[in-house]
């Protein structure tokens, strides 16, 4: 077997392994936040008596590890379980089909920003490293330092302000359903998504810029400008493949960010995302939802950062060609 | 060098006048060139050579017109075949590098990118500036690397940097250089990372491809014998300034200032040997290895006597330092033991007592990165002192300068910090940090390879007047032959990973030897001109002749 393929698979499984984990520490954290879904549902009427009927009918009455083999079991088979919403109602409503529209809506935002964000942060770092120290250089550098510095809530009231109330060229609020079509959804969630791409754009690029010009003093860059290779060409082509695995490590934290950080973003705009649903469940006690949620964010996380160990270890020649 | 009949007789390529270069450091500007002149005709090898700080690189790269960050060209004139290179522009001197000048850097293994096959490096000016097509070119570097004799001159190109040795890597960098057949390369210590063995082969194949195209070099060293192997006619730096030019055979027979005549005498330094049964330290049948699966050590046993001095000659990966790891118990052996003063030593550096460690010190290679650059030379030297002896407070400092004194550093110093030294004070203070311990052993490994000759011969010295104060032994690791005939009572050759030949100095360094110590000792460069001709034609005719 090729050890690139080795070293995936090992990571692979490490992912499933970490994974595991995460599910074991997501479940016991729940377990220990005080109240329950009955007593925030009964509200004034949560006596004794009614609370433990209510938690034997939801099954809340058995032991914690039970409830988890249970709860993982049936993950492995794909099912994320009933929301305690709906339980006991005429309608139950499973996990997914509460979670599915969410996930789609955050999806959407997430890859629209990073279309536009990934390249356009490698394009202003490499610009950056190219004309380093100059106006630019200065300029990009001291407005990416402004976004990072500044809380992304009060951004997204800026843009809300400028964009949306003083000149109407976008809605303040990005409210999306499942029958608003494709251009529509890109329109409504225009502002969230410049909002994000202001946060993260700066990130990337700074690392961009930071790690293109930590490899202009090795001696192979000065090799390549005296066999002529213009300024330019030597950074594309000598220092950026040089470059990939700490510029693809800040992509993946910032690609997660984008999945799993986003519910300030979403509240200001009140968009229907992932984090939105998250969050109210957390306060309702809706513990299947808020399991299903975490263990996404996590496995969005290990996914992503597992993307980025294979491109660091497929832009390496030292692994990919042994010896 | 070259033999009569193919001197040179052309027109000047390169002229310079009154050259100036300053550096900066610390944001004060400095002059590190200070009016240097210099000419050089087609197909001449001029040899640059001098100590570190001498600003010989810094010539050689000006020489294309070029000044590294940090370094400015203030005064003077570079002219290349006509060309004003000072008054050139970027542009203008982008076409000229690669092309007409090219670079042959020290350290091929960090100026080739890791990123691309070496094929694609050796090409890349070539396709650039049309000067063929990428087929083309290839085929010509084919046949490049089959005159520097690389090893499977067809397919070597394929493979990545860190996939072929440090000999063969600096010869692809020259054929890199040779690809568009440059009027000048610039040479810059192309053979100072490489051991002596190697340097050999690759010293003749430079020579060898300069000779066949006709193309003009400026070699830059600080080896003189090296050298004197490779150019017509050598110039001595000091300084930023000249200190004297002349042709090769001249220059070697008859220096004419005193600064040249030092660096000649460098050479001379030789201690009387004396043998001793007195074994303080014995390694037997030890076998080592870091994964387990390769021996770095194999079956080595080797004595150290009482005050005496033992050289460890090998070149890189003949397991000189692994055995300096194993004596100190950094890497346990896996096989063997070590008896120290007649009794077995402990294999793990944990399982040791104080005292034992005490009794064995070291003093490594770079004392830039074995001093702590935050701490004073009085916490430098005193912590030891605390540490072993318990000495405390002002006897310490007593103490402190008392070694100060014994290294021949004058008291001022203990509240320096090590960046404040040069690069011989440092490596002065590594030596009485590991006395302060007032160990039976000191190991060093390789502790003159980073000073320039003259400050190696202060730091033999010093070491060899305390090893008569203190009777310490030495352990001396190194793949300098001279430093070896300098310091040493008994010799230790080592070669991947067996020791192939112990016994007294007169004896190794004398025939008969075994075939790898004749292969050692022969490659080392001697300071007359005719030595690689003569070496090459020798190790031919003993070819034939098996």
């Amino acid at each position: 077997m090729h050890p690139v393929l080795r070293t995936v698979l090992q990571r692979l499984g490490l992912g499933v392994l970490t994974l595991f984990v995460v599910s074991v520490v997501i479940f016991a954290s729940l377990e220990m936040l005080p109240g329950g879904f009955a007593e925030a549902i009964l509200g004034q009427g949560a006596t004794p008596e009614t609370v433990a009927a209510f938690n034997r009918e939801i099954g809340l009455d058995r032991p914690a590890t039970v409830r988890y083999v249970e709860w993982i079991g049936n993950i492995f088979r794909g099912d994320f379980g009933y929301s305690y919403a709906g339980l006991g109602g005429s309608i139950k409503r499973s996990v997914t089909d509460l979670i599915a529209p969410r996930l789609y809506n955050t999806f959407f935002l997430a890859i629209m920003t990073a279309i536009v964000a990934v390249p356009l942060s490698l394009i202003l770092g490499i610009l950056a490293a190219l004309y380093r120290n100059s106006w630019y250089d200065r300029i990009v550098n001291s407005v990416t330092l402004t976004t990072i510095a500044t809380p992304e809530f009060f951004i997204a009231y800026l843009l809300m302000f400028f964009f949306a109330i003083r000149n109407k060229w976008f809605y303040s609020l990005s409210t999306v359903s499942d029958t608003t079509d494709f251009i529509e959804h890109i329109y409504r969630a225009a502002l969230p998504a410049i909002t994000l791409m202001l946060v993260i754009v700066a990130h990337m690029m700074r690392m961009t810029r930071a790690a293109l010009i930590n490899l202009l003093a090795s001696p192979y860059m000065e090799m390549a400008q005296l066999k002529g290779v213009p300024r330019r060409e030597a950074i594309i082509k000598h220092a950026l493949p040089n470059a990939w695995a700490p510029i693809a490590t800040v992509i993946a934290f910032n690609l997660a960010y984008l999945v799993v950080g986003v519910v300030v973003v979403e509240v200001v705009y009140v968009y229907p995302g992932i984090g939105q649903l998250m969050v109210d469940s957390v306060s309702s006690r809706d513990m299947p939802v808020v399991q299903a949620c975490a263990l996404i964010f996590a496995a969005t996380y290990i996914f992503l950062n597992l993307l980025a160990d294979i491109i660091s270890i497929v832009t390496n020649p030292r692994l990919l060609h042994p010896k | 060098m070259k033999s009569e009949k193919q001197r040179v007789r052309g027109e000047t390529l390169l002229e310079i006048r009154g050259l100036r270069i300053e550096g900066n450091s610390d944001g004060v500007w400095h002059p590190i060139v200070k009016g240097v002149d210099l000419s050089l005709k087609r197909g001449e090898v001029l040899g640059l050579i001098g100590e570190s700080g001498a600003g010989k690189s810094t010539i050689g790269l000006a020489a294309m017109g070029f000044a590294r960050p940090g370094c400015r060209i203030i005064d003077g004139s570079i002219l290349f075949d006509g060309i004003d290179l000072r008054a050139a522009g970027e542009e203008d001197k982008r076409t000229l590098w690669g092309s007409r000048i090219a670079y042959v850097a020290q350290s091929a293994a960090a100026a080739f990118n890791p990123a691309h096959k070496i094929i694609d490096q050796t090409v890349e000016t070539a396709v650039r500036r049309g000067v063929m097509d990428r087929g083309k070119a290839v085929a010509d570097a084919v046949d490049l690397y089959r005159r520097l004799q690389l090893p499977e001159p067809a397919h070597i190109g394929e493979r990545y940097p860190h996939q072929v040795s440090g000999g063969q890597l600096q010869r692809a960098m020259t054929a890199m250089a040779m690809s568009c057949r440059p009027d000048l390369i610039i040479f810059d210590e192309p053979t100072t990372a490489l051991d002596v063995t190697t340097q050999v082969e690759v010293l003749a194949a430079m020579r060898d491809i300069v000779e066949q195209f006709h193309t003009a070099a400026i070699y830059i060293t600080h080896d003189l014998a090296v050298v004197a192997q490779m150019a017509d006619r050598i110039m001595v730096l000091r300084h930023g300034r000249e200190v004297e030019e002349a042709p090769t055979r001249v220059m070697l027979s008859e220096p004419r200032e005193d600064y040249t005549k030092t660096l000649w005498a460098v050479r001379k330094l030789a201690k009387p040997e004396s043998v001793s049964d007195d074994i303080v330290l014995s390694v037997r049948n030890v076998d080592a290895s870091y994964s387990g699966v390769v021996k770095v050590l194999d079956n080595v046993t080797v004595g150290l006597p009482r005050g005496r001095t033992v050289a460890v000659v090998g070149e890189s990966g003949s397991g000189k330092s692994t055995l300096a790891r194993v004596i100190t118990g950094i890497l346990p052996p896996s096989r063997g033991e070590i008896l120290f003063n007649g009794k077995p030593l402990s294999r793990a550096l944990n399982e040791r007592d104080k005292d034992t460690l005490r009794r064995i010190q070291m003093i490594y290679q770079s004392a830039d990165t074995s001093l702590n650059p935050r701490q004073t030379i009085r916490d430098i030297i005193g912590r030891p002192l605390e540490f072993y002896q318990g000495v405390q407070g002002a006897a310490r400092d007593r103490r402190v300068a008392e070694l100060l004194d014994s290294i021949e550093m004058d008291e001022s110093y203990i509240d320096r910090l090590p960046t404040e030294l040069s690069g011989g004070q440092k490596q002065r203070i590594s030596i009485a940090r590991a006395l302060a311990a007032e160990p039976d052993i000191i190991i060093c490994d390789e502790v003159t390879s980073a000073l320039d000759q003259i400050v190696q011969e202060e730091i033999l010295t010093l070491l060899m007047r305390l090893q008569k104060d203190t009777n310490v032994s030495y352990l001396f690791i190194t793949h300098d032959i001279a430093t070896v005939r300098a310091i040493a009572d008994e010799i230790v050759v080592m070669h991947q990973g067996k020791v192939v030949q112990q016994g007294p100095k007169s004896q190794v360094l004398n025939p008969p030897h075994p075939a790898y110590t004749e292969l050692l000792l022969s490659s080392v460069p001697q300071m007359d001109p005719d030595w690689l001709t003569n070496l090459l034609a020798r190790r031919a005719a003993g070819k034939a002749g098996a």
